[in-house]
């Protein structure tokens, strides 16, 4: 039966749920074990699973990173922590230079899942709040997912834990205990690489992924009162990405914002606009604009980081403005 | 202690792999350029080979490698083949990655080895990994961690090492210390004396041993692998060496000062154990002739099998990034 959950407890009943059904899954990180995670998301799995299935570490990333690739050669299903999304830069070789690459090379798969907190708008600053997807989509061989509800949090960490390739799994820690949504007991997948239309639409096509979405629903709702549709499509996975949803409804709509909480400039959603642009030329009404935060070290003081961050507004002005064209 | 015939085993795969690189390096520097066999350069151990054939000689089948760049000998013991090596630096499609990645940057997880990045220290937190998952499973599988005296100054190595200590990981750290990280000779790159003292920082054993004796380097490395086997946790064995050729085939080294050649010449870890051998009355130079012949012969039958077999096709590369 489905219950309103938090996207954190959501996380931590699939980690549950995962970890009862299989025996080869197992999470291991910073704080993770008595104390259940910075955040709370491996709350009590050390009592039932015991240490050998959730253990702390030191901090090392590199070294965490490097035992995930090591377990999973012989055979585990290893689902380490990184406390912060931003802290994967002192485990990046292990990533980058083994895990991306070592199916192609060595026809080992590695099935690992790289839990990491990822987001800002909690002012907790530039070294606590980043959003690093885009590098590793850069990165063949990795899959990035990017869960925005409690649902998907819950099928899409358990579709990634099932699957047999290196996966980045970035939390939304803003929406952790901010956002309940319907969430099955029972286990079930949400299939990786398949957007999800949120809300139909036939004036714009606003694609987004992660925490963003909110404010595009919010969005949504307004410009609705202005006589303006949007569609509004969650990504959920950005690499391998959902090309042919965000296609068509591209070509149904004409107009396409892309909204991400990333900085604009070298952000996924280039990726996303000059595909578009590439493969829905003869679609193209009006620029495909993109929305992301500005470029500049995160600050935390909230009246600094609501300027650095893409904001309501931000969407408001841009759907206006492409319906000039 | 290693009866008569270990000996002369280890004798046969120091020869073996002195015969292949030789051979590697011949290749390297009289191909065509034009139309190479050989496809990037070639990565020796010469001189340095007790230190891989030793060590991997202290494991049980079920044990794993995480190897470094100069372990043909370890490769050889654990199972590879030479067809399968020169098939890797020829890069065809029967090699171990298929021609995608060349010379020494390759695993074989069936025969329980890791496959070694440019990164050099990077396989020192997997081979944790594998200890963990021995662990996990309640196997007593040991993993060694081959690494250089340049790889001992990467922060990885470190992590990996009190890592390994933390959770009495079976992984044995073998430093193969030849003296050179390309043209940075160790005086440029630590201020110690023995990088095995190191181990204590970690909480673990550490010892020095004699990289050019291949029976020191397997004793030293049996009693970590027992003492790991016995789940007693990780050990680090520094092994002192020389790399008696340049980083790769393209360098010819010229920074290393001709004494140093000259000394450790003396040193080679062949010629020392012939001597032993034939101390011990196992071997004379017409049984060590004969051998020298054998392992000559069998390089070069192998490459007449590789190296007309065909090289990689581009069909299916783009199908094959991801695990199905």
């Amino acid at each position: 039966m489905p219950r309103e959950i938090f996207y954190a407890d959501a996380i931590r009943e699939a980690l549950q749920q995962e970890m009862r059904r299989d025996d080869s899954v197992y999470v291991f990180g910073e704080d993770v074990a008595a104390y259940g995670g910075v955040f709370g998301v491996t709350k009590d799995l050390l009592a039932e699973f015991g240490p050998l299935r959730v253990r702390n570490t030191p901090l090392s990333e590199g070294a965490i990173l490097g035992e995930a690739i090591g377990s999973a050669v012989y055979g585990l299903r290893p689902v380490p922590e990184i406390q912060f999304s931003d802290f994967l830069t002192t485990g990046m070789s292990p990533v980058i230079d083994l895990m991306s690459n070592y199916f192609y090379r060595i026809h080992t798969p590695l099935p690992i899942t790289i839990r990491a907190p990822a987001g800002g708008a909690l002012r907790i600053g530039n070294f606590h709040s980043k959003c690093l997807e885009a590098w590793f989509t850069h990165v063949p061989g990795l899959k990035v997912v990017v869960p925005a509800t409690a649902y998907d949090a819950k099928g899409l960490l358990i579709a990634s834990i099932r699957d047999n390739n290196p996966v980045l799994f970035f939390e939304q820690k803003k929406l952790y205990r901010e956002i309940k949504d319907q969430v099955p007991e029972e286990l079930y997948t949400v299939p990786l690489s398949e957007a999800i239309v949120r809300r139909e639409g036939k004036d714009i096509t606003l694609i987004t992924y992660g925490s963003p979405l909110y404010l595009a629903l919010e969005a949504e709702k307004i410009l609705k009162g202005k006589g303006i549709e949007l569609e509004i499509i969650d990504l959920r996975t950005l690499m391998p990405w959902d090309q042919k949803t965000v296609l068509q409804s591209f070509q149904k709509t004409n107009r396409a914002i892309i909204l991400h909480e990333a900085p604009k400039i070298g952000g996924f959603g280039g990726e996303i606009a000059s595909y578009l642009v590439e493969h829905g030329f003869d679609s193209l009404a009006a620029p495909v604009v993109r929305i992301g935060a500005k470029q500049m070290p995160i600050p935390t003081n909230p009246v600094l980081e609501d300027f650095y961050l893409p904001s309501l507004k931000d969407i408001l002005d841009t759907a206006e403005k492409l319906m000039e064209y | 202690m290693l009866t008569q015939s270990q000996h002369l085993e280890l004798y046969y795969y120091l020869r073996l792999t002195r015969a292949l690189e030789d051979w590697i390096f011949y290749i390297c520097h009289n191909q065509s350029p034009k139309q190479p066999l050989i496809i990037g350069k070639g990565y020796l151990s010469t001189g340095q080979e007790a230190v891989s054939i030793g060590a991997a000689y202290a494991l049980e089948k079920n044990d794993w490698i995480a190897q470094s760049h100069r372990d043909f000998g370890a490769l050889l013991i654990r199972g590879m083949t030479v067809d399968e090596l020169l098939s890797q630096y020829f890069s065809k499609l029967d090699s171990p990655t298929w021609g995608r990645d060349s010379n020494v940057h390759f695993g074989d997880t069936q025969r329980h080895i890791l496959g070694f990045i440019s990164h050099m220290g990077a396989l020192m937190p997997v081979a944790n990994g594998i200890a963990w998952g021995a662990k996990y499973q309640k196997d007593d599988a040991v993993t060694l961690a081959f690494f250089g005296d340049g790889a001992s100054s990467q922060g990885v190595v470190h992590e990996a090492m009190n890592y390994a200590a933390v959770f009495k990981l079976a992984v044995v750290f073998v430093c193969n210390n030849n003296r050179w990280a390309i043209s940075t000779p160790i005086k440029e790159q630590f201020a110690i004396e023995n990088l095995a003292d190191r181990a204590k920082g970690y909480g673990m054993p550490g010892t020095v041993c004699d990289g050019n004796n291949v029976v020191e380097v397997y004793e030293t490395v049996k009693e970590a692998v027992d003492r790991a086997r016995r789940g007693n946790g990780p050990s680090f064995v520094e092994c002192k060496t020389m790399r008696m050729a340049g980083h790769g085939t393209h360098d010819m080294a010229k920074y290393v000062p001709d004494e140093e050649y000259d000394d450790w010449k003396k040193r080679d870890p062949i010629g020392n154990f012939e001597k032993f051998l034939k101390k011990k009355g196992w071997g004379d130079e017409k049984y060590f002739k004969q051998i020298v012949e054998k392992v000559r012969n069998e390089v070069k039958e192998a490459t007449e099998r590789v190296k007309n077999k065909p090289g990689p096709t581009i069909e299916g590369q783009l199908e094959d990034l991801y695990a199905p």
